[in-house]
């Protein structure tokens, strides 16, 4: 879990593992701090909302849940939750805090221990971000990405839904991650709240189990925004802010040769410019708005 | 932990083909009251493992779950609550769980089962 926002300070999970950076003292400035508890409850309940859960009480399972903040939200929804955490300080909070879900010491890299579809919801706070370092020789951060979603995939029943709200770095461990997700058998995308703000932008990765990829474009929620007109986020809507994980194909590797032939030749069109523009965009790179006049073609002025 | 979560735990040391249920050996267990939910009870109810969660209940002290069920049951109320007695108002503190098939043992410390793996068991 990580909350601070100022991209000045070094990130947490550059400093030490998990288990050791959320130590007695992290883990009780974790509990005191009044902006990280709203914060964190904020992201929570985004969460939750993206879960979609049925109007019946689920069973939810809360991937590095530390002190329980994120369980307490499902808790109040009135579903029952199982924490892993791989802190035992901050499981040590949730205990005190008297958090209602049941607790699991356990890293999430090494695989989710629970027997298969009994869950009806996954969701994890601040946490995946942890899982792109590695910690310890020999430690591969693409191998621990696949144990978790393979076995999350297992553990979840058909047509859940899991919500991954985290801190991506940098465009590469964001591709790394839906990478490791889509060959676990999940479909979805990542979905971008806040897009155009530096400082209350979120990401969150949304992972439908045993739903084809075609379905998931369609049962993508739609991002938060502010500060857009009507229009642009209607726009951004139709054309999906979030960037949809598309499965491999086994020619894909094959055709990519092609490709360039084919774009060496031909012009590169407006879907192409969007698709850019959308992935510039979500680098947090400055980017002119879409207008009609976006990928048009000049006019021969001679 | 309650039963609910033990039911549904399992050992996945690498190379294990089947580890469940864990086996309960246990120190300290204590009931904790909780909401009666027919609903969620009719609902989880076939994702249980009836042997699994019957032996557990038997370990803590608690035997009356009947050994066969059926769904019909689901509608009489005295099962209900024996059946939400022990799946979630019986609470697992301080104990061990060991994996049936390797013999590993998860110690389980204020109710919360470390799950934690070597690196050679991963």
């Amino acid at each position: 879990a990580w909350n601070c926002e100022e991209m000045s300070n070094s990130r947490p999970e550059h400093v030490a593992p998990p288990e050791i950076y959320y130590g007695e003292t992290e883990a009780k400035k974790y509990a005191q701090n009044s902006r990280i508890l709203t914060v964190q409850s904020q992201l929570s309940e985004r969460a939750v909302d993206l879960l979609g859960l049925p109007d019946r009480q689920c069973m939810v399972l809360d991937l590095g849940c530390g002190s329980g903040l994120s369980g307490d939200v499902i808790s109040e929804r009135g579903h029952l939750w199982i924490g892993c955490d791989v802190a035992p300080a901050m499981l040590g909070i949730a205990l005190e805090r008297e958090a209602e879900g049941d607790l699991l010491l356990h890293d999430m890299g090494s695989g989710i221990p629970f027997r298969n579809a009994v869950f009806d919801g996954c969701i994890s706070i601040s946490a995946l971000q942890w899982l792109c370092n590695a910690d310890k020789k020999g430690q591969v951060p693409f191998k621990r990405l696949m144990r978790l979603f393979e076995s999350l995939y297992k553990c979840m029943i058909r047509g859940a839904r899991a919500v991954f709200q985290f801190y991506p770095e940098n465009p590469q461990q964001m591709e790394m991650i839906s990478s490791a997700a889509m060959r676990s058998g999940f479909g979805g995308g990542i979905l971008v709240d806040y897009p155009n703000s530096t400082k209350a932008k979120k990401y969150y990765l949304i992972l439908f189990a045993g739903v084809p990829q075609s379905q998931c474009v369609s049962m993508m929620p739609a991002p938060l925004t502010e500060g857009m007109s009507v229009e642009d986020g209607a726009a951004a809507n139709r054309r999906k802010v979030a960037i949809l994980v598309e499965p491999p194909t086994a020619d894909a590797k094959a055709s990519r040769g092609k490709k360039k032939c084919k774009i060496l030749t031909n012009a590169k069109g407006v879907d192409w410019i969007l698709k850019k523009k959308d992935r510039m965009r979500l680098q947090g790179k400055k980017v002119a708005r879409d207008s009609k006049y976006t990928g048009r073609k000049r006019k021969a002025k001679f | 932990m309650k039963l609910l979560t033990h039911n549904m735990l399992q050992c996945t040391v690498k190379g294990v083909k089947n580890g469940y249920p864990l086996k309960i050996e246990a120190v300290e267990f204590e009931d904790k009251e909780a909401e009666f939910n027919p609903d969620f009870l009719r609902h989880v109810f076939p994702k249980i493992d009836w042997p699994a969660l019957r032996d557990a209940a038997e370990t803590l002290g608690y035997s009356e779950l009947p050994p066969q069920v059926d769904e019909a049951m689901l509608e009489d109320d005295e099962f209900l609550r024996k059946f939400h007695h022990a799946l979630m108002e019986i609470h697992l503190e301080e104990g061990t769980l060991v994996c049936p098939e390797t013999g590993r043992r998860f110690p389980v410390n204020k109710g919360i089962p470390n799950m934690l793996l070597n690196e050679d068991e991963i």
